[in-house]
């Protein structure tokens, strides 16, 4: 164990401060090349990944860079350098602390590469851009230490990836490097190990003490929840009354677009003007700034917020969490929890508010899961190839390469200890040719072989591209709001809903009713436009679905004979449900048809989540309309899937047939917009398309509609193209999911219950009250089209031409 | 194939869905906008390396149209190729393809802005090519009556229909032809630049799975497309 000098003592005891058992198992485990503390929040976690350092660094001896600390929030880089000086200057330690993110200055950074400080905090995306440089193998030569924080944030993205691709690269270049990660509660504490450590390095995993159980209960109010949506309008009054007779609470949402109308909601009933902010990743950043530091200041009694604060800044005087809508994640339940009362051994208090009378089962079921431990999560798959490409490039970009090493780099990367030596060549060949086969570019290589065998790029000048366009972060085209005349931002919109957008139409943002005035250069402008009813900003906000685990426990839920542990509204729902039909089985698909007004309605419940059961709606139309069931559209949610047509579904089991399904997925993939999408991110990141260029930021606009034909020209010409089999994979997975529909159906193996009632059951009827409603694609759309122009044609006098 | 007739210049043209203009009366096909060479320019370029298919793939549709119109004059209306240079690296399958095409056919190729000089190719090189009183050039000029050119790769979106598609723009004295080119990018057809080139009372036909005819929009200044989209077409 490192000693601990009386200046550590003296400080800690002035503080009145002992040291955590966990830190000092970090201390006594400094050496090790890899190692894990898996701490609730405000378990002095930080401390415990820095005290080796400034213990090792207090003699001064040391010069350059000794300590490298990645986050995935600039913020929280800024937050650390801010925590660290408090020990660096009470102990007069002669430590130089700086922090690089992409809101450093273009001088600062310079120096930073001249004259690295001891410790410098960053981020994923600026340490690959430092990767990349000429100079990299001088400034971190003496690196020594790296630490990861809120690594369970990175383990989940290919951020994370990207991260550990460009340590393999740092170990070279600093043999002795040793590792530490900072995790959150997970459920698999091994996987972030092996993600963590070089492979096949050990990874010792410590656990702090995780505190009291918190508190956490469903919240259940006079007024029932509603049948369908998302608002929770009506538990206004109660979580206003929650908010009162606490002194600060978080109200988290699943989507910016539900926080923005909850926020504009709660302002409609605040009487007591109760100081109330809103925070989500859509808003201006001085919006944003403005609202943390109110917080910090004290000044607010809650703020409606999104996934934005997962993570980040240590808020001490938050009492409570409100979680509005069901949580969909356990794990992400439990970690917003920890949100609150972030002093050590205070429990932490939620309460959990389902918005509609399904969320109700799925609130109670995410309770008993968060009570049992049993966290949620699914295995990431194979490290991601196109993040590797790009990897190649920046590799490339601080100098001649061999493949070899690079090689046997990549491979010392958990996520990539897998990867063959011919696909680790495909994507070399991807990054030198294109990867188009005989079909190469032969003149215009991006990467070329020299004599002695080493890569290069072809173009030294191809390097300032490559490092504009580094990062993995995918964001949809966003363009700014500000405010006209003034010109006070606002935030950020999608570009496709700006687009739908006119002159005197208003929508919700940072919790104001905004009227469109007009789009000038990539920004909405807007007045003021009070007391109206909005047209909703439709944010972009993931749509994270039900996981694997909690559907399960919910389909366990519905086998039992009684439900004392719903209310009573919810349970003789069910009850209902059971008696003029049944309840779905985890092994088997409970399909339902009825009529209604004339349409036949069939309901798949095959709780697969939101995004597999999008997907299955699509290809289960796809098949009804081949078998002539004439299907006119569909909705899905998270548990099911409501079709309707012209003709009644008889019988459902040629729809499920595996190999037809599969079949379907492949054609359909070709034309899916989804897919498209998929397309353009692999084919970004990997390096095939520019995000960003020298001169001028391509439009969004204009990115979209080259990315599809490229899409479109690869599917034609070479449709075994590396990118094309990239956005395969991830197509099975995230928007598409067809991973879960293949789990379902092993899950079910052709066990379907078909039953045909004469009207809706009552846990169908929820479906009918759905957004989201889906039109069959296809002639659809020409039609739709046809008929557009038809009107405009007429409604200007010329249909007659 | 779904086709979309329509007088003009007291003729009837056809617009076909790939972006083709068909004179049926001349047994004349004319496409704008060709771009050949695109991916390898910009491999050149910008040292990117798109899917080098496009060349074939505007090939690909120009065979077909030809096959299915039975044409026998090709006017190619400039840009046919991105620039010089591509003209001139252009692959050898696709150099024999086009010569194929041209086999037996009147081509005429008419000067564009990225390829000003006559190339070295089969075919008569012009500035301008006039049937009857239908002028055919490169880019529109405003005092020319019953003109049809390209240049402007004209786009539009129909409302709740989708995104932008290429089109036709027409009125009583003018047509502009999308983009035949595969790597063509567009501008919106009520960008005040184009726009300002027809009368009040004009029509787009969008190309596609079918063509679609509607009326052209008003210009509208505040949903012109950004700077960047409009660089990108010139360059």
């Amino acid at each position: 164990m490192t000693a601990f000098p009386p200046t550590f003592s003296d400080w800690f005891a002035r503080r009145g401060w002992t040291i955590h058992p966990h830190q000092s198992a970090m201390l006594a485990r400094a050496d090790d090349p890899a190692l894990l503390l898996i701490a609730p929040t405000g378990g002095g976690k930080t401390l415990a990944g820095f005290l080796p350092t400034l213990l090792e660094l207090a003699d001064g001896a040391h010069k350059g860079l000794h300590t490298l600390y990645v986050s995935p929030l600039k913020a929280l880089a800024a937050d650390i350098r801010r925590n660290l000086t408090t020990p660096v200057t009470e102990m007069a330690l002669p430590i130089r602390v700086e922090d690089r993110t992409g809101d450093t200055s273009y001088t600062q950074k310079r120096r930073q590469r001249a004259d690295p400080p001891h410790i410098l905090l960053t981020t994923p995306e600026s340490l690959a851009l430092l990767v990349s440089y000429e100079d990299a193998p001088r400034m971190f030569a003496g690196l020594s230490r790296v630490i990861i924080d809120e690594i369970h944030a990175l383990a989940e993205s290919k951020r994370g990836d990207q991260l550990m691709l460009a340590l393999s690269r740092l170990q070279t270049l600093a043999p002795g490097l040793r590792r530490v990660g900072l995790s959150a509660t997970v459920e698999d504490p091994a996987a972030i190990a092996r993600l963590l450590a070089r492979n096949p390095d050990p990874c010792a995993i410590l656990h702090a003490d995780p505190g009291p159980e918190p508190d956490i209960s469903m919240m259940v109010t006079d007024e029932r929840p509603p049948w369908a949506g998302g608002g929770a309008k009506y538990a206004i009054p109660a979580v206003l009354d929650e908010v009162r007779c606490h002194k600060t609470t978080l109200i988290f949402h699943n989507t910016r677009a539900q926080a923005e109308i909850f926020f504009h909601n709660l302002w409609l009933a605040n009487d007591d003007s109760l100081p109330i902010g809103i925070h989500h990743g859509s808003l201006s950043r001085e919006q944003r700034e403005a609202v943390e530091a109110a917080m910090v200041a004290g000044q607010l009694k809650a703020i409606v917020c999104t996934g934005s604060l997962d993570l980040g800044i240590d808020w001490g005087d938050v009492d409570l969490v409100i979680q509005v809508g069901a949580p969909k994640n356990v794990k992400r339940l439990i970690q917003r929890i920890g949100r609150a009362n972030h002093r050590y051994n205070a429990p932490s208090k939620a309460l959990l508010v389902p918005a509609n009378r399904f969320e109700v089962v799925e609130c109670v079921a995410a309770l008993e899961a968060a009570r049992a431990h049993d966290l949620d999560g699914d295995p990431r798959g194979a490290g991601p190839r196109d993040v590797l490409c790009q990897h190649i490039l920046i590799t490339a970009c601080a100098g001649p390469f061999s493949a070899d090493a690079l090689y046997g780099e990549v491979r010392s990367v958990g996520a990539y200890a897998t990867l063959t030596r011919p696909a680790f060549d495909a994507c070399l060949d991807f990054c030198a040719t294109g990867g188009y086969g005989l079909r190469a570019y032969d003149r215009w290589r991006r990467l070329q072989q020299r004599p002695d065998g080493l890569w290069q790029l072809r173009d030294p000048r191809a390097a300032q591209r490559i490092r504009m366009n580094i990062g993995t972060i995918q964001n949809t085209d966003l363009v700014k709001v500000r405010f006209r005349g003034s010109g006070m931002p606002l935030g950020e919109i999608e570009e496709d809903f700006a687009a739908t957008l006119t002159p005197g139409d208003t929508f919700l943002i940072g919790g104001q009713i905004v009227r469109y005035e007009s789009l000038r250069e990539m920004t909405v402008e807007v007045s003021r436009a009070p007391g109206k009813t909005p047209k909703i900003a439709t944010f972009m906000g993931t749509k994270f679905a039900t996981s694997t685990q909690l559907s399960s426990r919910i389909l366990r839920m519905f086998q039992q004979d009684s439900w004392p542990e719903l209310p009573a509204h919810t349970a003789s729902w069910l009850s209902l449900q059971r008696q003029v039909s049944k309840l779905p089985e985890a092994d088997r698909i409970l399909i339902e048809s009825f009529p209604d007004e004339g349409r036949d309605y069939t309901c798949f419940y095959s709780f697969a989540g939101r995004n597999a059961q999008q997907t299955l709606g699509l290809l289960l139309t796809q098949r009804m309309e081949t078998l002539g069931l004439q299907p006119l559209g569909f909705v899905a949610t998270d548990y099911a899937t409501l079709v309707w047509g012209l003709v009644p579904l008889t019988d459902p089991a040629p729809l499920f047939d595996a190999t037809d399904l599969r079949a379907g997925f492949e054609t359909w993939l070709k034309g899916n917009a989804v897919m498209k999408r998929t397309f353009r991110a692999s084919a970004t990141i990997a390096g095939l398309i520019e995000k960003n260029l020298p001169a001028a930021r391509k439009s969004g606009r204009q990115a979209t509609f080259s990315s599809d034909i490229l899409y479109d020209t690869l599917t034609k010409y070479d449709p075994d193209h590396l990118i094309l089999q990239i956005t395969r994979e991830e197509a099975m997975r995230g928007l598409v999911d067809f991973g879960r529909i293949e789990e379902l159906i092993s899950r079910t193996r052709g066990r379907i219950d078909h039953i045909r009632l004469n009207r809706v059951t009552p846990l169908a009827a929820p479906m009918f009250l759905e957004m989201g409603r889906v039109p069959i694609a296809g002639e659809a759309r020409e039609r739709l089209a046809e008929s557009a122009a038809a009107r405009l044609l007429a409604e200007a006098g010329l249909a007659g031409l | 194939m779904n086709t979309q007739a329509f007088p003009f210049a007291g003729t009837t043209l056809t617009a076909l869905p790939s972006g083709a203009l068909s004179l049926p009366a001349e047994e004349l096909l004319c496409v704008s906008d060709l771009h050949l060479g695109k991916s390898d320019r910009i491999a050149r370029r910008q040292g990117l390396m798109l899917p080098p298919f496009d060349t074939e793939a505007t090939l690909d549709r120009l065979d077909a149209d030809l096959a299915a119109t039975g044409a026998r004059t090709v006017i190619c209306l400039g840009d046919s190729f991105d620039d010089p240079a591509a003209a001139d690296s252009l692959k050898e399958d696709n150099l024999t393809r086009l010569l194929q095409l041209q086999a037996g056919r009147h081509w005429i190729w008419i000067a564009g802005n990225h390829d000003p000089a006559p190339l070295n190719l089969g075919g008569t090189h012009l500035a301008a090519f006039h049937i009857g009183p239908i002028t055919f050039r490169h880019a529109a000029t405003p005092t020319t009556d019953y003109e049809v050119s390209g240049h402007y790769h004209p786009k539009l979106a129909l409302p709740g229909a989708g995104s932008a598609r290429p089109c036709f723009v027409f009125d009583d004295r003018r047509l502009i032809l999308p983009a035949y080119g595969t790597y063509t990018g567009g501008l919106h057809g009520t960008d005040p630049a184009l726009r300002s080139l027809f009368a009040p009372r004009a029509f787009a036909i969008l190309t596609g799975r079918k063509t679609i005819l509607a009326p052209l929009p008003l210009a509208r200044p505040d949903r012109a497309p950004p700077v960047p989209l409009r660089r990108a077409m010139r360059d």
